[in-house]
């Protein structure tokens, strides 16, 4: 393997990681700010078990996710350094204004939040997880916006040194690719939590256990809605995105949708049969509906949707045939560019993405029903399709990201097409000048340690999840003798 | 003063910052199983820098992010060139803030006794890391023309990186105690200020030979270094850790100011070197990124200093609640 493809395949594998997490902490950090509201608002000690609950695994969660967002940071300058070089002065600039004003607020407030329970006015204390979870949902924004930028060059000229040069933060802010991917990210992340709560709350009703009944059935009708929002704010956005995308890197969807030859009504493809690997996609059976993705597209359902075939002649003849012939290319120098993008992966992905994303919303809506009016779910098979239902919309998120980040290749900021000359770098220059081993011991290292914390944080949401409310707040001591009440105020009301 | 110029300036700022406040946390995690002898007293250690380790992490993110934006040739070099010291670095500190969350959630001696010895190493490889690298910028690296590096990892090391490496560990070592001491009661605050007197004027001693080749910023280190073992060892805990907190600037503004005008010089031609001027982003990123650190960083400045004036109190064993897991 070359350096490439290992960077490549360190990015992916970090990146989909990382995104296990941060969808979790951003819809459950916004999700026990609103239960934390309820309790203070209503004094309703339900309340307050729901904001310990879930914001300790929040908590577990999110240790996880500051930690991976490192790795995210620091591997543009160690492995892609002519990338870094390149896009610095545009991308770098969206990264330190996440640091400066996303990260330093989040894990601020978080530590004030989790320390300071009763040493902060409860009014303070509630105003702390807002803040962090505010703050997460900033950061999500500039990242997406430095993500957009790659998908959409906006706000910069190509500089007399040869690098884009930032013209406008505010294009940049207000790229309209950055305007559908966050919320539709920001859904993503919702449905995540949702699912969570959902899946934990079925699992403990169907037990008829315990004294917390409340508390889950207050989650379970929580995270329900908030499930079947967040799919309607995904399809709605999601739609928005790939109207932008047969726009901006029509590539990409014709590569989504295996479309060869471009056509004119052009059909939605719900499943192929066949090989989807060959670009000339003559051995590509497609169930389709005809006329829908004319409309998907252009929002006009006779309209022309080209195909990858003539997607390539275009290419070509604007970025040309070859690439450079550079030593710094190493095996690529002076080959011919493969403009087609993985077709398994970004047909899949794109299908597996909306299915998964469909069953958590189904799951929301069946949990919904099934506990209306006070009743409890019946039926082990109701209870293992909740808990299953948990892993379908990280699934979708996972798929989301390998299909958008896979479909712009051979590019790793992908051409405007309706402007910015010159600002678009192919993937193949993108890598440091390091050796094979170096980026094979960084591959191995991260993904064992991701490897094993994976497991470890398993471990413990589901050990927490399953010991409930009695987990998270230690029964009440005894009545302390008058001579004792100072000294026991004095202990910690949170420790590690 | 030039925008770029103010930006090499503010980076040395948040180096100070992050050296300065992680490395206090960094020392207690060294010293964890050394002033912590039982698990109480470690669960105390830990709890001293609880509320605040994250966020100072955060100065490392920032200062990096924003040599990224002011400055992305060094970004690129350093961080490329330093690629395996970098990653030692990464792999440490996602070991040791998973450690900090995780470490009582499970009651277990076992469980305690892995996420310590995960706690110890993400507190010792960082700091020696980041004393290696950021000498490394300092001293330069055999770079090519086109700001890479040549030789492979063994050109990183030199006797001045290695010392670097103790210098900033030593540093952390000593700051950890004196905020142990700052920071706790009863027993592990005499055992914390007794282990940072006597092993203070050795540990300190790599920063004072790292700085060696200006007779004044060694002076000032030697000085101040000197001045907070006497005040600790009177008992003005807080002004110990004051003064090592000017040490660190001192050590910062040498270092710094005599990179300055390089940024990251090249060992193989002068001509290669990365500088404030061939190195640094377009005037508009450096006039947008100093109005967002205009207002920024007095914000961060109010809201950690309010989280310290939160968590002030002292703590001891007897504050320390008994251990509540499922």
């Amino acid at each position: 393997m070359e350096v490439l493809d290992i960077a490549r395949w360190q990015f992916g594998i970090t990146t989909v990681y990382h995104f296990l997490m941060v969808p979790l902490t951003i819809g459950l950090s916004l999700l026990v700010a609103g239960m934390q509201t309820a309790w203070h608002r209503t004094g309703n000690p339900k309340y307050l078990a729901m904001t310990k609950f879930w914001g300790k695994l929040m908590l577990i969660n999110f240790a996880m996710g500051v930690v991976t967002g490192i790795v995210q940071e620091f591997q543009f300058g160690m492995s892609w350094s002519e990338y870094s070089r390149f896009v610095g002065d545009v991308f770098g600039s969206l990264l330190a204004i996440e640091g400066l004003v996303a990260f330093f607020v989040e894990s601020t407030f978080l530590g004030l939040w989790i320390f300071g329970w009763s040493r902060l006015s409860r009014r303070v204390h509630l105003a702390c997880i807002w803040a962090a979870s505010l703050a997460t949902v900033a950061s999500a924004y500039f990242i997406l916006s430095a993500n957009s930028w790659m998908q959409h060059p906006v706000g910069a000229t190509l500089g007399p040194n040869g690098r884009p040069q930032l013209r406008s933060i505010g294009d940049l802010l207000t790229n309209s690719t950055v305007l559908a991917a966050f919320p539709h990210t920001m859904f993503g992340a919702l449905a995540v939590a949702a699912a969570l709560l959902v899946g934990v709350s079925v699992w403990h009703l169907a037990r008829r256990k315990g004294t917390d009944t409340p508390v889950w059935r207050a989650s379970v009708k929580l995270g329900g809605w908030v499930g079947v929002i967040a799919f309607a704010g995904v399809a709605l956005t999601g739609d928005l995105q790939s109207k932008l995308m047969f726009e901006q890197q029509p590539m990409k969807m014709a590569a989504a949708e295996a479309l060869c030859h471009t056509e004119k009504p052009a059909g939605f493809s719900i499943f192929a049969v066949g090989d989807v690997t060959r670009a000339d996609c003559e051995s590509v059976k497609s169930v389709t509906v005809p006329a829908l993705l004319s409309f998907l597209a252009n929002s006009d359902l006779n309209s022309e949707v080209k195909g990858v075939e003539d997607l390539v002649k275009i290419y070509k003849a604007k970025y040309g045939e070859n690439y450079p012939n550079d030593p710094r290319m190493g095996s690529f120098a002076g080959k011919p560019i493969e403009y087609v993008p993985n077709l398994p992966v970004t047909y899949w992905g794109f299908r597996l993405m909306i299915g998964f994303g469909a069953l958590a919303a189904l799951a929301s809506a069946a949990a919904l029903w099934l506990t209306r009016r006070g009743r409890l779910p019946k039926g082990r098979w109701f209870v293992w399709a909740a808990l299953g239902g948990i892993a379908t919309p990280f699934l979708a998120n996972s798929f989301g990201w390998i299909f958008t980040e896979m479909g712009r290749q051979p590019f790793v900021v992908v051409p405007n097409p309706s402007g910015v000359d010159g600002v678009w770098m192919y993937t193949a220059q993108a890598v440091s000048a390091i050796s094979t081993t170096e980026a094979l011991i960084s591959l191995i290292s991260l993904t064992t340690l991701y490897g094993v914390l994976a497991v470890v944080e398993f471990f413990l949401l589901r050990r927490y999840a399953m010991a409930g409310v009695a987990g998270v707040m230690p029964p009440k001591p005894e009545e302390p003798d008058e001579g004792e009440n100072k000294k026991s105020d004095d202990v910690l009301a949170f420790a590690y | 003063m030039e925008l770029a110029t103010i930006w090499f300036v503010l980076i040395a700022l948040l180096w100070f910052g992050y050296l300065f406040l992680e490395g206090f946390d960094f020392g207690v995690g060294m010293l964890l199983h050394v002033l912590g002898r039982d698990d109480t007293e470690r669960r105390v250690m830990v709890n001293t820098i609880g509320p605040v380790w994250d966020g100072n992490e955060v100065w490392m993110i920032v200062a990096v992010g924003a040599t990224f934006a002011a400055f992305p040739s060094w970004y690129a070099s350093l961080l490329s060139g330093a690629f395996l010291p970098v990653l030692v670095i990464l792999l440490a500190l996602i070991g040791r803030g998973v450690a900090f969350e995780y470490r009582g959630k499970v009651d277990s001696a076992r469980w305690r006794r892995n996420w310590d010895r995960v706690i110890l190493l993400g507190s010792w490889l960082p700091p020696l890391g980041w004393g290696l690298v950021l000498t490394a910028t300092v001293v330069g690296l055999p770079l090519n023309a086109r700001g890479d590096l040549v030789g492979g990892p063994i050109a990183l090391l030199r006797w001045e990186t290695l010392l670097g490496a103790l210098a900033v560990a030593g540093f952390s070592l000593v700051h950890g105690a004196v905020f142990t001491a700052l920071k706790t009661e009863g027993e592990i605050r005499d055992c914390a200020r007794r282990l940072a007197l006597q092993v203070g004027p050795f540990a300190l001693l790599p920063l004072a030979g790292l700085l060696g080749f200006s007779l004044l910023g060694g002076a000032i280190v030697l000085t101040l270094g000197a001045l907070a073992l006497w005040r600790l060892s009177i008992g003005r805990e807080g002004q110990a850790f004051a003064l090592l907190g000017g040490l660190a600037a001192a050590a910062i503004a040498t270092l710094f100011g005599s990179l300055y005008p390089d940024v990251l010089p090249s060992t193989l031609d002068t001509a290669f070197s990365l500088t404030v001027a061939n190195a640094s982003a377009s005037p508009y990123t450096l006039t947008v990124m100093t109005w967002v650190a205009g207002f920024g960083t007095p914000a961060v400045l109010a809201y950690q200093a309010w989280t310290y004036w939160v968590f002030r109190q002292r703590i001891g064993t007897r504050h320390i609640p008994a251990v509540h897991t499922p």
